[in-house]
């Protein structure tokens, strides 16, 4: 008893000043607010593949994406710079969740146009979600004209759709992942051996080395029987370099065509034979619609 | 006989109550508090004016002793364009490191206010800014507001952004000022019950 005494009186002497310097704060700070997890990756894209990333609500992320010929063309081709595919897009954020786009490529003059919404959306603070979920649907059709076809291409035969699961994690300011379960259904194919309804699966990450400065990598697999031979997997490495309103994308990659359908089942470049695109995607951002300032 | 693992157990539940009901015993302090204090910042370049607002900022003030209090949200400011608040969050702030910016200080006057009585008092604030993982001794004015019993305030600050590590590179130097202008403003503060 007499020890209990004295360690009640001791707890007095100490607690009584400890809890006059305690932080006020504490006394009135409940749990961190539910917070989203911004900025996995720099830019909707990751190079070719879709990224975790929406474009802002109200922005408008117009895009100039430059695929050059093959590095092994060598100095007559200057490894590839004579030749140039274009593809120019127009992508706009309705919500934070919700993306629309639109898109033109020099690859069989397709015109595309997607829309993208994040289903779950990782957060930090008190009751977390560890992950982002986002569902991408696109569509493009092929505006080539066929003069000296002895068949008839109708419209319908000139669509492809491809739908796409983008689930992802932030780990932390550096390093982003995600995985992409996708299936990709072409209308028309040139021979029985390639399948109209492709299963296939991608991985992409990114680094952020420095400020400002993040490298990526991305890589499509199609499980084997589904394509010609001559068809390869998609492999592309990269940086994002970010000054202000843009973004400057330059990599490496064994596709040089940028839309879905065509990167994941119809790239035939290897990396071994030095099949290797350079390219560049400049993505600048216009803010159409700001947001309420705080009333006064 | 007596388990004594059982006296064990009552003795730390008694310290534990003790614990609990001392300091309202031992605290005479009247607090008021804000969960909704607004910080808006300032920067003005010939190229770009940029600013930016926050609507969750909390504050606690303690009566008597003229204790006061911020706690800053660094995530939860608002500016007109979502990339630049981006930009703000992953490049300048680094708002994963450093979460939150806070207040920690006195405001040395607090005995000529008469919080009985309507009025415009001027506070003199002196005390700690912690911001970008960067603490400094800060010194600054405000003034406290009484009116009709409600106790609202507000200060304006200058903050240079190399005081805290904050780095602009070259390329956007032109656009971002080297001191901000901040103005916090306490639009009312609620007695804290215990």
């Amino acid at each position: 008893m007499k020890l209990f005494c004295l360690s009640f009186i001791a707890l007095h002497l100490i607690c009584i000043p400890e809890l006059n310097a305690q932080d006020l704060l504490n006394e009135i700070e409940g749990d961190d607010e539910l917070q989203h997890v911004r900025a996995s990756f720099k830019n909707p894209k990751v190079i070719n593949a879709q990224s975790l990333e929406t474009t802002h609500a109200g922005v408008l992320d117009f895009r100039i994406s430059h695929r050059f010929g093959r590095l092994n063309g060598g100095l007559y081709e200057l490894f590839g710079l004579d030749q140039a595919s274009l593809r120019l897009s127009f992508d706009y954020g309705i919500t934070d969740r919700f993306q629309i786009g639109v898109g033109r490529s020099t690859y069989e003059k397709t015109y595309d146009g997607h829309l993208k919404y994040r289903l779950l959306w990782q957060t930090e603070g008190s009751n977390k979600m560890p992950l982002s979920l986002v569902l991408f649907s696109t569509m493009s059709v092929n505006t080539l004209r066929f003069p000296n076809l002895t068949y008839e291409r109708t419209f319908v035969t000139r669509l492809n759709y491809v739908h796409q699961m983008i689930i992802g994690r932030k780990f932390n300011t550096a390093l982003s992942a995600e995985i992409l379960p996708t299936i990709v259904h072409r209308n028309f194919v040139l021979t029985s051996a390639e399948k109209n309804t492709v299963y296939a699966i991608g991985g992409a990450a990114r680094y952020k080395f420095v400020q400002r400065v993040a490298f990526n990598a991305e890589y499509f697999y199609v499980p084997e029987g589904q394509l010609a031979p001559g068809f390869t997997n998609s492999l592309s490495l990269g940086f994002d370099i970010e000054t202000g309103g843009h973004v400057f994308q330059l990599h490496f990659t064994n596709s040089p065509i940028m839309i879905d359908k065509g990167f994941i089942t119809e790239t035939t470049g290897k990396w071994s034979k030095g099949d290797i695109h350079f390219g560049f995607n400049i993505s600048r951002v216009f803010t159409m619609k700001q947001p309420k300032k705080p009333k006064e | 006989m007596i388990d004594p693992s059982k006296t064990y157990f009552m003795l730390s539940r008694f310290l534990l109550i003790a614990l609990f009901t001392l300091p309202s015993i031992s605290e005479a302090q009247t607090k008021y508090f804000t969960k909704k204090g607004q910080i808006s910042f300032y920067s003005d370049t010939p190229v770009e004016k940029i600013e930016a607002h926050n609507k969750r900022v909390t504050a606690i003030l303690e009566k008597e002793s003229g204790k006061i209090e911020f706690s800053v949200l660094i995530t939860a400011f608002e500016f007109e364009k979502a990339l630049m608040q981006e930009h703000f969050n992953e490049n300048y702030m680094e708002s994963s490191k450093y979460p939150k910016s806070t207040f920690k200080g006195n405001i040395s006057n607090i005995q000529s206010v008469d919080f009985s009585k309507d009025g415009e008092y001027p506070l003199t604030l002196d005390g700690e800014l912690t911001m970008h993982g960067v603490t400094r001794k800060v010194n600054e004015k405000g003034k406290l507001i009484i009116s009709k019993g409600k106790i609202s305030a507000s200060a304006t600050i200058n903050v240079a952004l190399k005081d805290y590590n904050i780095s602009v590179p070259s390329v956007v130097g032109a656009k971002i000022a080297e001191i901000i202008r901040v103005e916090i403003v306490i639009p009312q503060f609620d007695l804290l019950k215990k």
